[in-house]
């Protein structure tokens, strides 16, 4: 399986009028070519700031502390690296936003112009990027529209953004990343803002489109279901630093890190017996600015160690797919189990076989 | 669309009739009238205004000044120009206004916008302290500050430009008109551009469009300026009666034989036919502006055209 993302040694800090965030710490991650990459995490963590980084979206205040983001696509059956963090602004969007990278907002309700067409809107990336001319744009996007399931896409090219519904928006949002066939989609919590019928219909329209094109796919949600059905891999990041990652199964199956597990109980399941209040962790995201010492999850994990509240974990290789930040996988730590009734509802899904959402 | 012009140009056409109507009657029941004159005699006053018709009931004179007003006659004046006709008398006046109008709202729209956006897109640095300076000046001082103190440092000091205006030197002397006319227009644009264009390069489909890689100028121009216009297009017609009333006095600093030097003098003489031409052709110039507002709206948002459309 070929690699065409590698983040090593991510960080990006943001200077405020309070201090320096340091909104991303260290992250190391990998996309291979048709997978799907899920980031995981609160509001903060710096799931979104990771995926920004990618697509060369920053803000004035941020600094690239360190890192690289090795993005590698074939080119006429050849396999050609570029660092994207050595690229200027200029470059990212000439030579690798849309046509390379696209990315899917949150809010389609919000994403689209408002005073231009959904067809010009589809076609002005593909004029520039592939230098098509307007029929062969037209044409282009005519299919895209019907590729993302809109109906009637002759009359919905001349609608304005207001005119639609936003399950339709968020439609019209991904053709525009598609069209100019991206290696890469991200997309930043793509069902947030949609009601829930919709959500399901979006997921399913992405996993589609990633069988038919290959693309690889990063998710950025805080919603465990939807990773459940979608991801091949899993990243779990908390206060700006990767956690846990694994597989899919590694991490909904064979959870390590205190913090997935939090996450893993707090999550409403139809499929056993409610009887029990729904888990929460208890406390909220530390204050970026000024991180306590240690761990930063610390303060909230009901199995936190002594040596949590003095010095962050290293990262644990548990096998070749799993790794998970936590003392509690160094030698010297006491044998900590998880919780009993994440136990249980790990071994019901296990054994029902049931989806995880 | 059209349908939707021609409704509001009928409106407006009503809309200068009550405006006419309004105006015919306050200006006859001021006292006085433009025989102030304490030589004629209350015989001779008869006589004259039974020559003017003025003798009439006041509908009957309103009628008969609709009525020749729409065959192009507005009447002679009774006292600035004895007896010419002020059509002509118009004629002459109203390119010179006009032309520093334009000029000005030309001026102002123009570098209030390129201001406001350079302020918006480099927010607080040089340029954008600058934008504010200028467009605080802007609107604190009233267009005849300007007028006097360019007047004065230019026209006066150095002697670089016409002090009044010229016939023979027309372009040169309405620099400096045109200059104290815009100021506050262009300070209102700027204000308005940096407020909106900071808006909407905040916005998800700005970084949307961005993150398209189109080039900056397509996503400048043709995302963000056109969604940063709506509302800026809203203050152009506030604008128009700021520049008019600023005419009134900025043409009477610089000798400008424009419409607005005419109706202060018309008001002060009870010219009440001149005073009704011009206040006619300044309504006329005002909803114009207000009906091209609505239609460059409708160009530039498809919503407000869109919902137009669909309400009939």
């Amino acid at each position: 399986m070929e690699k065409t993302l590698t983040i090593r040694n991510l960080s990006v800090s943001f200077s405020t009028s309070n201090g320096t965030v340091r909104a991303v710490r260290n992250v190391d991650l990998d996309l291979y070519k048709g997978e799907t990459l899920a980031i995981v995490g609160e509001s903060g963590s710096g799931k979104s700031v990771t995926v920004k980084a990618v697509m060369g979206i920053t803000s004035n205040n941020q600094t690239i502390e360190s890192g690289s983001i090795l993005y590698r696509y074939e080119q006429n059956e050849n396999w050609t690296e570029r660092e994207l963090l050595k690229l200027t602004h200029n470059e990212m969007r000439q030579q690798i936003n849309g046509t390379h990278i696209a990315m899917v907002f949150q809010d389609p309700m919000t994403s689209l112009d408002p005073t231009m067409t959904i067809g010009m809107q589809l076609m002005e990336g593909m004029m520039h990027h592939l230098h098509l001319s307007k029929q062969a744009a037209r044409k282009r996007a005519l299919e895209l529209l019907e590729l993302v399931g809109i109906t009637d896409s002759e009359k919905r090219m001349r609608n304005y953004p207001h005119q639609l519904s936003g399950g339709m928006r968020q439609r019209v949002v991904i053709a525009i990343a598609l069209s100019c066939n991206p290696d890469i989609l991200i997309c930043d919590e793509p069902t947030t803002a949609l009601d829930v019928t919709i959500q399901a219909k979006i997921l399913e329209l992405i996993k589609e489109i990633q069988e038919k094109t290959g693309i690889s796919v990063i998710y950025i949600t805080h919603d465990l279901g939807v990773v459940a059905k979608v991801a091949d891999y899993v990243a779990v990041m908390y206060a700006g630093r990767i956690v846990e990652k694994g597989t899919v199964d590694d991490i909904f199956y064979d959870p390590r890190h205190p913090y997935t597990w939090g996450l893993l109980s707090s999550m409403p399941d139809l499929s056993i017996d409610n009887s029990e209040r729904l888990y929460t962790i208890p406390g909220s995201p530390p204050n970026m600015v000024n991180l306590p010492a240690g761990d930063p999850f610390a303060p909230r994990n009901q199995f936190a160690l002594e040596a949590d509240y003095k010095e962050e974990s290293p990262t644990f290789k548990i096998s070749d797919t799993h790794f998970a930040a936590t003392w509690l996988l160094d030698e010297r730590a006491p044998h900590v189990e998880m919780p009993v009734s994440l136990r249980r509802r790990i071994d019901a899904m296990k054994e029902g076989g049931v989806s995880h959402a | 669309m059209l349908k939707y012009v021609l409704k509001r140009i009928l409106i407006s056409v009503v809309t200068v009739l009550v405006i006419l109507a309004v105006l015919f009657t306050m200006l006859h029941s001021m006292p006085g009238s433009p025989f102030n004159d304490e030589k004629i005699t209350a015989v001779q006053r008869a006589n004259l205004e039974a020559k003017y018709g003025l003798d009439k009931p006041l509908p009957v004179q309103f009628y008969n000044y609709l009525k020749a007003m729409l065959a192009g006659d507005f009447g002679i004046s009774y006292v600035i120009q004895k007896n010419m006709p002020i059509s002509e008398l118009l004629r002459a006046r109203i390119p010179v206004s006009i032309r520093i109008g334009i000029q000005s709202v030309l001026l102002g729209m123009v570098i209030g916008l390129i201001l406001g956006i350079i302020a918006a897109l480099k927010r607080n640095s040089f340029l954008d302290t600058f934008a504010t300076v200028v467009s605080v000046i802007g609107v604190s001082f009233p267009s005849y500050v300007f007028a006097m103190a360019m007047s004065y440092f230019i026209g006066f000091r150095l002697g670089w430009l016409p002090l009044l205006y010229s016939t023979t030197d027309a372009a040169r002397s309405t620099i400096m008109p045109t200059i104290s006319l815009c100021m506050f227009s262009l300070a209102t644009v700027a204000r308005f551009a940096r407020t909106e264009m900071v808006e909407v390069m905040g916005s998800d489909y700005m970084l949307l469009a961005d993150s398209k890689g189109i080039t900056t100028l397509r996503l400048l121009g043709v995302h963000g300026l056109r969604n940063a216009l709506i509302p800026i297009i809203t203050v152009l017609a506030p604008l128009t009666v700021e520049l008019m009333t600023g005419s009134l006095v900025v043409e009477q600093i610089f000798a400008i034989p424009g419409i607005g030097s005419l109706l202060v003098s018309a008001i002060q003489f009870n010219d009440y036919n001149v005073v009704l031409a011009v206040i006619f052709i300044y309504s006329i110039m005002f909803i114009s502006v207000m009906l091209i507002v609505d239609i460059l709206y409708g160009i530039i948002d498809p919503r407000i055209r869109l919902a137009k459309e669909e309400k009939r």
